[in-house]
């Protein structure tokens, strides 16, 4: 970035300074700014199925960030860090509604075996009326809204600790190290867990939109 | 030989995680013969979009067409 310009010790002094303010230059860009904020309302709103409680939790987390901008060295940093602030307060909301996340994901486990088990026969190969298809024309999906609602149905339906963690993952899409730091969970827990959200969200786009109404021929 | 079970697991993890040479040759060889898993590996990557387009998309179209 900084090129020619000579090395005069002024101009030096000059650069450094701009280095520093470029550090926290991303939270002084609006574009950038709004983009973080939807990616943390969506998961707010479907952490706290509703969209005051997550708009308020939103706006304190970017604040809370913003008061200490001068120690991000980078975008990457910034989510983490926001992330962690939201994370938190979605926590407290949650807990002072009564509802307790974990009892919830514990629940969810012996349900999730359940599931795999149905798509898959005892030697592991897809079960007949289960096997994927192949699905017509994504691209043209994601601009229909009626689309979004099936999709945000699905979403609902994972169980708590799938959704979560896959909305870390796909949503505010932080790294895997970052996830299991943040739920205190393993990767492998991590990977089954995400495995899982998957198999269950692209079965219920596939049944609800992708294939809904259609009797496709199955060659 | 890996079953499809554990295909869609590596497929799933390849979404997080680059796959050793011997996974993806693990990977090749299953998908080159059973549909289902390739219909799920395009699907991953379908979804993997889908939902940047969902943390993204603004608030204010969600109503509208
Ligand atoms: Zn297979």
């Amino acid at each position: 970035m900084v090129e020619d310009s000579g090395t005069k010790s002024g101009e030096v002094g000059r650069n450094l300074a701009h280095a520093a303010q470029g550090e926290a230059a991303h939270l002084q860009d609006p574009v950038y700014l709004e983009e973080l904020r939807r990616q943390l309302q969506r998961f707010a709103v479907l952490q706290l199925g509703d969209a005051d409680l997550a708009e308020d939790a939103v706006q304190e987390a970017l604040l809370g960030a913003l008061k200490s901008a001068r120690s991000f060295n980078g975008r990457a940093a910034l989510k983490t860090w926001v992330f962690a602030i939201l994370k938190n307060k979605i926590a407290d909301l949650l807990r002072a509604r009564g509802r307790q996340p974990d009892a919830q994901s514990l629940l969810s486990s012996d349900e999730e075996h359940r599931d795999l088990d149905e798509l898959f026969n005892a030697r592991g190969h897809w079960r007949r009326d289960e096997r994927p298809a192949h699905w017509e024309d994504p691209e043209s999906a994601v601009h229909d809204r009626h689309f979004w609602r099936v999709f945000e149905a699905c979403l609902d339906r994972l169980p708590g600790q799938q959704a979560r963690l896959f909305m870390m993952r796909e949503f505010i899409e932080l790294e895997t190290p970052e996830i299991c730091a943040a739920a205190e969970i393993s990767v492998s827990n991590l990977n089954v867990t995400l495995h899982r959200a998957r198999m269950r969200l692209r079965e219920c786009l596939e049944n609800n939109w992708f294939q809904a109404g259609e009797a496709r021929e199955e060659s | 030989m890996k079953n499809c079970r554990e295909i869609t697991r590596l497929l799933s993890e390849a979404q997080e995680r680059e796959l050793s040479l011997s996974e993806r040759m693990g990977l090749r060889m299953h998908l080159a013969m059973c549909r289902g898993c390739r219909n799920f590996a395009e699907q991953m990557a379908t979804l993997r979009k889908i939902c940047r387009a969902y943390a993204r998309r603004d608030e204010g179209n969600s109503g509208r067409e």
